[in-house]
């Protein structure tokens, strides 16, 4: 076995050594009912060129995004990752390093984990965020059970622009710590009715911005009602790309800004792993969840970084901890950081009017498509078109016409009676030929 | 903007005979706030072909405030940072409870196959029918392994895992109506498990241990009853030892009505030896970045798929993979047949890049293989707990460990040495210290997983080094500890003042 170094005889010369017979003697413990006698049923192992072609088969029965036109956002984002990334996350000293409990050996991941922090406050707005969460949805929960612990009330109202998987996990956890969620009708517009559902129990008003429509919001009078009454509001945003352009969480007055890091630095990857942001007011700093990563000094006086704060974590709380997090999404957080660097404020604010452009290409190009409309007022590069038809079927209709179209609304919420909505997104990634083919197709397939 | 050495210590206030900024090679690397500038970008882009001005008031309106950097410098950036992390590649990394083993390269190179890693995971179902064949296959390798019925794929780590076994057991007892309030957990596990106990809303007593590193069974019987939802067991447990009672207290636990969650981080001790549904285990979750060998990365991203028992299967989160005549379909919504499903843990359908890898990692193992893994992991710690004994005191003497080894620090009583010193001085030997001051039931706790994947000679050069550290330390050499470590790119860390004057961030 290629993995395993010790040869037969090293075997036998440490046992010797532990003062056993046999290998089976250490096992003594597990009571001889439960112990097998022989391999479990399953294959034998097989050579790098064995396993490499199993699963190269697999792997050709699926259509990669880049493969041709692709128009799928609501969450997860097909930009083009510089290859210099993918690069330095495969070094050995990123890629099979430990959670850095020994910082004295582990500067270069906790140096990273520090400019992260510091990429993800400066592009939320707010003072200060953590070292990454497992994703955006799981970020939102917590967000949620943060904000009821800084306000001691036990309710969160969900907008019905939050992306419906992101309200599924957030009540997932919520509810089982008895926490609440109120989740508002779904609609392109929706922030609208944010507003009157906040009452006196609310904990936190989850308002995502561009919304899970791709509608683009200022939430500036949501964050003036919310805190009116003595609750927090958190802002969600899915397609970090957006942060370029758009005015930040912070500046429209959010406390807690979450969001999925996933389209800087990091491939599709059938949805996940990704990589969670999450920012809050320095005020907050100690209820929030997931590892913190602080600058110090060494016994020299020189500079160096620690995780920190960890009186608020399980390995120190235990029961009492803010989260039972442990891992935290290291290597996409690297991703993310090494992409944002290389991107710079300028490369950003570029890259998003790119992606706002070839938007506006495909939204002029479906509309032009009798029967279509986009019903999204305003966005960034992603929208929702009603289609005079559900939009399940289409989509996979417009597969056998090599067309990968968006995503039915219908799939994410089949219960809000939206069968007609198709979710359509394009990034930079996405061609004026692609944009023609799309359009041709669905009217096509409409005719 | 003042972007040079804000926040740092200059070479002029340094002390005179500080070691100097560039220890050979090994580079004194500044932020990229302090190396980057506000116009530089290190990509490529076009012109965009139209202005944002339907997004009127809706803009940012001042600059981020985010340098950037040309690829050459950013390149230099990180792999000056890289040399100053440890790594499994570099040499042992003996972190007890995390196993750190080898991180083969074709499980990287077949998850970045465009086949696995260009999927949206809202693509149609037609066109994704290869990685739902993935999923499926992990499933049917991970409930053989484990002889349990079914598996919830999607938590995204081991604490997430906990998570979705300990909802999953609470949504059994309330389809019955019989909601309890309490999770036991022995007072050896790792803190996740009262902290997830907390979080899906129960109380968490602790249950006592034995003299010789087990549950105590009479106070595990005495502390369950009506109220008693789970008890939660690590087995092998964090002692590195097997439960030896473990049919006792699948027993004990089920006839007080409770489930039997297992913590599998241990898993790798027993895979391919021991199925922990024969165990009378109900619900247990795997570290696909432990046992299945996905890389750590510096923190994640991890995967903590959780087998289930059959009582426990219907109350699986979505989603999941199912297969008919048509091909793999995914359920994934509370309704029909996942109508007693108890909800949904995350966006999309989990870790599918470490599902790949593990698959791709299972594959090469085979079953033989496998088993081979438990038998070399166990051998090895074992190894090392012999060796070690001569100059160390183990926790537990009597008897062979599991996959790694525990010992206390009454063998540097009198010395002045603690079990940090001795971490530290380890640093300055070429090794990653041991897990130290875990588990909390030993005092000054040093725990040492080799893991099946160290050649011998690296397990002697790691045991050779830490006896000689003991032996320095009994000979009063304390100069050798207390200021350790010397040789690392920094000297030990103040975490205290990180503490007390928390700076998160760099700023201008």
């Amino acid at each position: 076995m290629r993995y395993l170094p010790l040869t037969d005889a090293d075997r036998a010369e440490m046992l010797k050594v532990v003062g056993e017979g046999s290998v089976e003697a250490l096992f003594h413990d597990v009571p001889a009912a439960a112990r097998l006698a022989g391999p479990v049923d399953l294959p034998a192992h097989l050579g790098e060129l064995e396993v490499e072609q199993a699963l190269s088969r697999l792997a050709a029965r699926n259509r990669p995004a880049g493969a041709g036109p692709f128009f799928c956002g609501a969450g997860a984002y097909r930009h083009h990752v510089p290859a210099s990334v993918d690069h330095i996350i495969q070094r050995s000293e990123f890629l099979t390093s430990y959670t850095p409990y020994q910082p004295e050996i582990a500067q270069g991941t906790l140096q990273v984990l520090f400019e992260f922090q510091t990429q993800v406050a400066q592009l939320t707005g707010l003072p200060v965020a953590n070292a990454s969460m497992y994703d955006g949805s799981t970020a939102c929960a917590e967000a949620v059970m943060m904000a009821a612990r800084i306000t001691k009330r036990s309710k969160a109202i969900l907008s019905g622009g939050l992306h419906p998987h992101y309200a599924e996990a957030t009540w997932t956890l919520a509810h089982s710590a008895g926490v609440t969620t109120e989740r508002l009708a779904p609609a392109p517009d929706a922030e609208a009715a944010v507003i009157g559902a906040i009452d006196r129990d609310t904990a936190c008003v989850v308002v995502q911005t561009p919304n899970v429509f791709g509608t683009v919001t200022d939430v500036a009078a949501i964050a003036e009602a919310a805190h009116a009454a003595g609750a927090l509001l958190v802002v969600v945003t899915t397609e970090a790309v957006a942060f370029g352009l758009l005015k930040s969480p912070g500046e429209m007055g959010a406390d807690i800004a979450v969001g999925e890091g996933q389209s800087i630095g990091n491939a599709l990857n059938f949805g996940g792993p990704y990589v969670g942001l999450f920012a809050c007011r320095e005020a907050h700093v100690r209820q929030m969840p997931g590892r913190l990563c602080g600058e110090t000094v060494d016994a020299d006086g020189r500079r160096g970084f620690v995780l920190t704060l960890s009186t608020r974590e399980q390995h120190i709380r235990r029961e009492k901890a803010t989260s039972n997090i442990c891992t935290n999404s290291g290597l996409c957080a690297l991703a993310f950081s090494i992409h944002m660097t290389l991107l710079g404020q300028a490369g950003l604010k570029r890259l998003a009017e790119i992606n706002h452009a070839r938007a506006r290409r495909l939204d002029a190009a479906l509309a032009a498509v009798p029967g279509v409309r986009c019903i999204t007022p305003r966005f960034f590069n992603e929208f929702a078109v009603r289609l005079p038809t559900p939009a399940a079927p289409l989509a996979d209709a417009l597969v056998q016409r090599g067309i990968v179209a968006g995503v039915p609304y219908a799939r994410l919420d089949p219960e809000a009676g939206l069968d007609d909505v198709l979710l359509v997104c394009a990034t930079e990634t996405t061609s004026s030929d692609d944009i023609a083919a799309f359009a041709a197709a669905l009217a096509q397939e409409l005719s | 903007m003042n972007m040079l050495n804000v926040g740092r210590v200059t070479r002029s206030e340094l002390a005179a005979d500080a070691p100097s900024e560039a220890h050979g090679i090994v580079h004194d690397e500044p932020l990229i706030f302090e190396l980057g500038g506000w116009e530089k970008t290190g990509v490529d882009l076009p012109d965009p072909e139209l202005d944002a001005g339907d997004l009127a008031g809706l803009l940012r309106q001042a600059p981020i405030g985010l340098p950037g950097l040309s690829e050459p410098e950013t390149l230099r950036h990180y792999v000056r940072l890289s040399q100053k992390n440890h790594a499994i590649d570099l040499a042992m990394y003996p972190l007890g409870s995390c196993t750190m083993k080898h991180n083969p390269r074709l499980n990287e190179k077949i998850a970045r196959l465009p086949g696995f890693a260009d999927l949206h995971p809202m693509q149609p179902v037609s066109t994704v029918q290869g990685a739902l064949a993935v999923m499926d296959l992990l499933a049917h390798w991970l409930k053989t392994l484990t002889g349990l019925p079914a598996v919830a794929l999607s938590p995204k780590a081991g604490a997430h895992g906990e998570l979705c076994g300990l909802l999953a057991i609470r949504a059994a007892h309330e389809a019955r109506g019989d909601a309890r309030r309490k999770v036991l957990v022995p007072s050896s596990a790792h803190g996740t498990n009262p902290a997830t106990a907390a979080l899906a809303g129960y109380q968490v007593e602790e249950i006592a241990q034995t003299p010789n590193g087990r549950v105590d069974l009479a106070d595990l019987a005495a502390k369950l009853g009506p109220e008693a939802a789970a008890v939660m067991v690590t087995n092998p447990n964090t002692c590195g030892l097997f439960e030896r009672d473990v049919l006792e207290i699948a027993r004990l636990t089920h006839e007080a009505g409770a489930y039997f969650y297992c913590d599998g981080a241990n898993f790798n001790a027993i895979v391919g030896r021991v199925r922990p549904g024969d165990l009378g285990v109900d619900a247990m979750h795997i570290n696909l970045h432990k046992t299945f060998s996905t890389p750590h990365g510096g923190g994640g991203p991890g995967a903590g798929p959780v087998v289930l028992s059959q009582a426990l299967a219907p109350y699986a989160p979505t989603p999941w993979v199912v297969s008919g005549a048509a091909g793999f379909d995914l359920v994934e919504e509370r309704r029909g047949e996942a109508a007693s499903a108890f909800g949904r843990l995350c966006a999309f359908h989990g870790q599918m890049g470490m599902y790949v890898r593990a698959l791709t990692y299972m594959m090469s193992h085979g079953a033989d293989g496998l088993r081979q893994v438990a038998d070399d992991a166990v051998l090895s710690a074992n190894y090392v707990k012999a060796r070690l004994s001569e100059a160390m005191t183990a926790a537990f003497p009597d008897g062979p460990c599991m996959h790694e080894a525990l010992f206390d620090d009454r063998w540097l009583e009198g010395t002045g040495v603690t079990t940090l010193d001795i971490a530290k001085a380890l640093i300055d030997q070429g090794f990653h210290p041991m897990t130290m001051y875990f588990p909390l039931v030993v005092h000054g706790a040093m725990l040492i997983e080799p893991t099946e994947t160290e050649p011998k000679r690296e397990i002697d050069r790691f045991c050779d080094a830490l006896l000689d550290l003991a032996a320095a330390a009994k000979a009063g050499e304390t100069a050798k500890f207390k200021g350790a470590p010397f040789k690392a790119p920094l000297r030990r860390l103040d975490e205290t003042a990180a503490a007390r004057k928390p700076r998160l961030r760099w700023t201008p």
